[in-house]
Parts: C-alpha cells; structure tokens; sequence
C-alpha cells in the first residue's frame, strides 16, 4: 500500500518536474519581447484602426513609430488623432515637435440642382460606382457628382451626408478626420485631401476637363479653362481645359481674389473652418 | 419534325415583340451631317487618316487600324471633313469622332453597287482575310470583335465547323431576321467566303425557329449549295450567345476560360456574315447595317438601312419622332442593350436596334431584400451563382473571390436580373465584378 503511494508520489512528481523544465527552456525561447514603447504608443494612438496613414491597422502605426528614428518619424502622421497625437508619441520617444497643417477632405464639385439641372432619370442600383460605370449621369457632366452618396456609406466618422436640397455631399469639418475613404471610394475622383492654413483654403470645385463650351453645357459652375486665375499666380495651372490651385499658393492674399476673378464660380474660398 | 437543337443549362422564355419581322428594309435617308466613331470595336481606336476640310466620298478610308486588335472606319457618306473631335457618346462620355457634312452621295469608284449576285470565288484564304481586314469588319452581334483576328486560324489550332448565327434571341430585334430573308443568297455565299478563308468545307446557318420565312428561304436555297446546312434552334433565351450556340449546335460544352476556336468551332453573325459578302465579292467596306426601331413608344417600328454615322435622333424622327411619354430609348436589345442619355449619338457599327419605350414596358421596381429562392443560379446560362456574386461585392470581398465564383465566364445575358422576384438588378453586380477581375 505504501509503496504504491510512494511510486505515484515519484513518477507524478518526476513528470511535474520534467514539464516544468521544458516549460521553462520554451518560454526562453520562444518568448515576445513586447517592446514597453510600442505598448505606450498603441494606447495614445485613437484605435480606429482606419488605416488612413497607410499602415494596416493602429498595432501596426505604432510598432513602426517605435522603430523609427528621428528622420523616419517626420513622415509619419496619423491623421486621425492629428498633431495632437502625434506631438505626445513624439515626447514619449524625445524627439523635437513639429506643427503639421491640419487637413481636411473637400468636394470638387459643385454640381447641383440650380447649376446642373437633372436631364435624365437614372432607375438603375443607387451606388456611384454602378452608375459611372452606365452614363456620365443625370446632369450629363462626365466628371461631376452622380448624387448616390457611395462616399456618405465609406465615411467611418459620420464626416459625410446627401444634402437632400444640392443633391451633394457635405463634408462636416468638425468631424473630417481626413482619412482619405471618400477619395479612395469616389469613382470620378471627386474629393480632395487639402492642407488647411490659418487663412482657409482655396481651391477649383470642378473636374470637368471638357471644353469651355460643352462643359458649361451641363453646369453652370463649371471651371471652363478661360486661364484668368493664371494671370494672378503663376503657381496655378491650366491643364485639359481645368485649372488647378496648388496648396500652396498663398489663401490670404490670393484666396478672396480668386474667387472674384472666375467667371463661373468654379473657385471656391472658404475661410478656416477647424481650429 | 426535324430535331430542334438547343443548351441544356438555364436560360429562359421571354416575351418575343418581333412585330417588325414581317416589315421590309427601308434605306433610311441620309443624314445631313455625320457623326463617326473611330473606335466602333473591342481593341485601340484606329488612327485617322483624314484633316479637317479633306473631301471623302461614301466608303473612303477615314481611319486606320492601329494593331491587330483594331479596326479601319469608312466614311459612310459623301461631303467634307467638319471637325475631328472629343463628341459625346450615347453614354454621355466623350469619344473622338470625325464629323463630316454630306454633300451628294459619290460612292468610291471601285465598289460594286450592281444587285448581281457574285457567286464565284477566286481569291485565297490571305486575300480574303486582308479583304476582311480592309473593310473593317468587327462582329456585328454587339462584341465589336474585329474579324480578321477570328478567322485567323492560330497557329497548331484545327477549325472543323463554322457556325453562321442567325439566332437573334432578344425580343424586338429584327434586324438579322431580315437580313436573312431579304439576302438570304449573300449570307450563304458570305458563309462560303468565310469557309474559304478557314480552310474548312462546311458551315451551319443556326436559325431560331420562329424565323419560320427565314428557315424556309435559307433551307431552300441551302439545297443548292455543298456543305451549307441550316440547322433550327428552339426559342429560348440566350440561345444566340456564342458558348450556348456552340453546345446546342454541336453538342460540345465550352470550357471556362477558352474560345471556341480551342474545340475547332468559329460563330459568326449573319450580320457579319452579309458584311463579308459585300466587303469580299462586291468591294464594299463597311459603312452602313439594318437597325430596328421598334418599342411600344414608337410610332412607324420597321428595319431600315442606316448609314454609321447617323445621328439616332435622326432614325428616331425617321420613324415618327419621339412619342412624349417615351421615358426610355435603348441601343440594342432590351436584355443587353444599355439606355442612353443622347440622342445626337451616332449609329455605330454595332446598333443592331434602337428601342423606345414607354414607361409600362419595362420593370421598375425598387429592389428589396433577397430571399434566397435561387431562381437566378437556375436560369444562368452559365451555371454561375449570381447571388453570391453579388454578395460578394456589395461585401467588398477581393478579387479572389470573385476569382473562384468563376465571374468571367458571365455572358452578361441579364437573366438572372430579368427573373429576380426580388427585383435585384443582379447583372449589374455581376459587371462590376467583372471589372474588379480585370483590374488585378
């Protein structure tokens, strides 16, 4: 009786101790060394896990800011939580802060029921996508909005909604975290991802690339090439019959003269909208 | 009763409409300006030839093919070169397309306008196909395939039967229906031509059975010539399509992912067929083809003989004008065909109908949720299941996926969408995920 108790004792006992020393030579081995920094970076970091800065997911953001060094940081940016975030991630790892301009998404089109009146009915799915793909729709402008909000379902943060009066998207500039979902999703390539400056922005709402005449056609505020804005700032460029104002082109000086100068209304001045 | 061939797998029974069979070609008259696509087929946009002010005459060549996968653009009418320009298309995007305002009809000297019959052949299979390639024939059932490439045989492939499809499965079309009765001996020396250019002796005229003057004519005619045999199709939708035609024909399943010309069959539209005929024999490049109009919301619904290049509002006045409560015209048949938002659009070589309807002709329905009943993996000629499809893409899901739900073997025949009860406009779905295949 007593040598069974003894023989369970020692054999349950040896097994006890062999697993514990396999145990402890896997753990070695097989150990992740979760890096303290990448953990602190994940937790300032929003978590949408939206992917706007290019990276798969916040876990990933995070373990790249961990790993990179001064230079390499300059380029990152996760434009969810802004410069805010970014100015704590870049405290946690010491290096200089630096402002970068808030960005905001903006529609390049201004197509709606006063300037572009509906011509045809369009019956057919109500996604953008299947409707570009038909027709150059309903207001006959083969750049302009087809009105069935593909962009408003992408938007993850409620930026986005129809106006049901203009038949457009309006960006809501409190919300618009810039992601960049609507530019992706927009099969005419409508919005825009623009630096905001302290003076607002400045920029041409059109894509229509037709010729003056056609393109005026179908809209009335559409850019018709007519080259007035280029006679202002040599930056801005007229290319298919569509003029373009880079960002960089002073909204202070020039914004406000811009706007009066195009004959159609094509360009728009909004003075800032996000603090 | 002779056997009726037809395909197994799906398809279905549509309301037929032909009410214009029993109505002859009519030449329409000409426009007074035309409007010409360079790009009227699959492939790159021929290169033009001609300059702004340049004097052409009905059947100069006005582009040229740029490549194999290309076609050459006659000028279909008579007159001077107006402009050469981005014109919107019947989609309402831009095409580059040669204006040219007609002046008389001057036909080129060397085309051959006598009614005669030419029943002798005495050209080699190179000599026809550059003939084929300089009249700048591209199917003309809708695909816009250039020609030339489909009778040349590659290279270790062996054709055996050539298939002359005379099927028109779409309701309302007309156009080949005519064609067939009307010049039923050119189609049949067509078929030889193209027989010629193969290499092979003998064809088959596939007709739909409710063609029943076509049938009788061809198989009258058929006895007269060896190798020529005119085999009836029972009715059923899309019968006319390329792989259906080849199963119910010859028996052999087409499979995924291979041309016909991999199991030694090549399918040509009487339509094409006609235009061989008159590009090889008679020295007339393609410039002109027979369009229906025709649809509940037309007045004078006929065939006639358009010139390329004809505005559409110009074949739709011919017939009686535009009816107010018209709320749709379609190019092509009413299964595949697409609705266009313009009508100063051009006939291209590929219009086979105009169609106008009105609001009660066609399904308008808001579609509601799908009840998994399956009816559209039933009909499928195909044997696709169009609901997942369109699961599929509504889910985003990669292109993998798609992949694997065998999307590019769609023949975007509409019957899935057609028999929905949820009113599901699958075909849709299933060309965006067509797309989606093609861009990765």
């Amino acid at each position: 009786m007593d040598d069974l108790i003894i023989t369970n004792m020692l054999v349950l006992g040896g097994t006890a101790f062999a697993a514990a020393v396999i145990l402890y030579f896997v753990s070695k081995k097989f150990a992740i060394h979760a890096d303290e920094k990448e953990t602190q970076i994940a937790e300032i970091l929003p978590q949408a896990n939206c992917g706007a800065c290019g990276k798969a997911g916040c876990a990933d953001f995070a373990a790249i800011c961990a790993r990179a060094d001064e230079k390499a940081f300059a380029n990152l940016y996760c434009p969810v939580g802004g410069a805010a975030v970014m100015q704590k991630i870049a405290r946690l790892k010491g290096f200089s802060t630096k402002d970068k301009p808030s960005t905001i998404a903006v529609l390049r089109c201004q197509g709606n029921c006063q300037n572009a009146p509906i011509k045809v009915a369009y019956d057919a799915v109500s996604t953008c996508r299947i409707a570009h793909r038909i027709s150059s729709g309903q207001n006959g402008c083969p750049n302009g909005c087809l009105h069935l909000g593909d962009c408003v379902k992408v938007c993850k943060f409620g930026a986005l909604r129809m106006d049901k009066k203009s038949g457009l998207p309006v960006i809501n500039a409190a919300k618009c975290v810039s992601c960049g979902a609507c530019v992706k999703v927009c099969p005419r390539g409508l919005f825009e991802i623009r630096p905001q400056s302290p003076d607002g922005m400045v920029y041409v709402a059109c894509r229509n690339k037709q010729k003056g005449a056609v393109a005026r056609k179908n809209c009335a505020a559409a850019c018709i090439g007519c080259a007035k804005c280029t006679k202002l700032n040599d930056q801005i460029k007229i290319e298919d019959n569509l003029s373009y104002i880079p960002a960089t082109v002073d909204v202070g000086e020039f914004g406000a003269k811009l706007q009066k100068i195009c004959p159609t209304g094509a360009i728009v001045y909004k003075e800032k909208l996000r603090g | 009763m002779a056997k009726k061939y037809t395909f197994p797998m799906g398809g279905i029974h549509l309301d037929k409409h032909k009410t214009t069979a029993a109505c002859p070609i009519i030449q329409a008259p000409l426009p007074a300006i035309a409007v010409i696509p360079i790009k009227q087929h699959i492939g790159a946009p021929a290169k033009i030839l001609v300059s702004k002010g340049d004097k052409v005459k009905t059947g100069t060549l006005i582009a040229d093919a740029d490549g194999i996968v290309s076609a050459d653009v006659h000028s279909s009418v008579s007159g001077e070169v107006l402009k050469i320009e981005d014109v919107e298309g019947a989609s309402g995007y831009v095409e580059k397309m040669v204006t040219i305002k007609v002046e008389g009809d001057v036909w080129e000297p060397e085309i051959d306008r006598t009614p005669e019959i030419v029943r002798e052949i005495n050209l080699t299979p190179e000599e026809i196909i550059a003939k084929i390639r300089e009249g700048g024939i591209v199917g003309m059932g809708g695909a816009g395939y250039p020609t030339p490439i489909k009778t040349t045989i590659p290279e270790r492939k062996k054709v055996n039967l050539l298939i002359i499809n005379g099927i028109e499965c779409e309701p309302f079309l007309t156009a080949d229906d005519r064609l067939m009765i009307e010049k039923a001996e050119q189609i049949i020396m067509g078929a030889r031509v193209l027989n010629r250019a193969l290499g092979i002796q003998n064809a088959v005229i596939a007709i739909d059975e409710n063609k029943p003057e076509a049938i009788e004519r061809l198989t009258a005619l058929s006895k007269l010539y060896v190798g020529v045999n005119i085999k009836v199709c029972k009715t059923k939708y899309p019968q006319g399509g390329e792989r259906q035609l080849i199963r119910a024909i010859t028996g052999k399943e087409l499979p995924s992912g291979k041309l016909p010309v991999d199991i030694g069959c090549i399918v040509q539209n009487v339509g094409t067929t006609f235009a061989v005929y008159e590009t090889v024999l008679k020295n007339k490049p393609l410039f002109e083809r027979v369009v229906t109009v025709s649809g509940n919301g037309c007045l004078h619904s006929g065939n006639y003989l358009v010139r390329i290049g004809t505005p559409i509002s110009d074949i739709i006045g011919q017939s009686g004008g535009l009816a107010t409560d018209v709320e749709k015209i379609i190019l092509g048949g009413p299964m595949m065909g697409s609705a266009i938002v313009n009508t100063n659009a051009p006939i291209t070589k590929l219009t086979s109908a105009v169609l106008l309807l009105k609001g009660d002709e066609f399904a308008k329905h808001e579609p509601s949720a799908c009840i998994r009943c399956g009816k559209c993996a039933l009909v499928c000629p195909a044997g696709l299941r169009p609901f997942a499809i369109k699961q599929a893409v509504c889910c985003n899901d990669p292109s993998e996926t798609l992949r694997r739900l065998h999307v590019g073997d769609c023949i975007e025949c509409g019957c899935c969408a057609y028999t929905c009860p949820a009113g599901i406009p699958l075909l849709d779905y299933c060309k965006i995920a067509k797309q989606e295949i093609r861009k990765k």
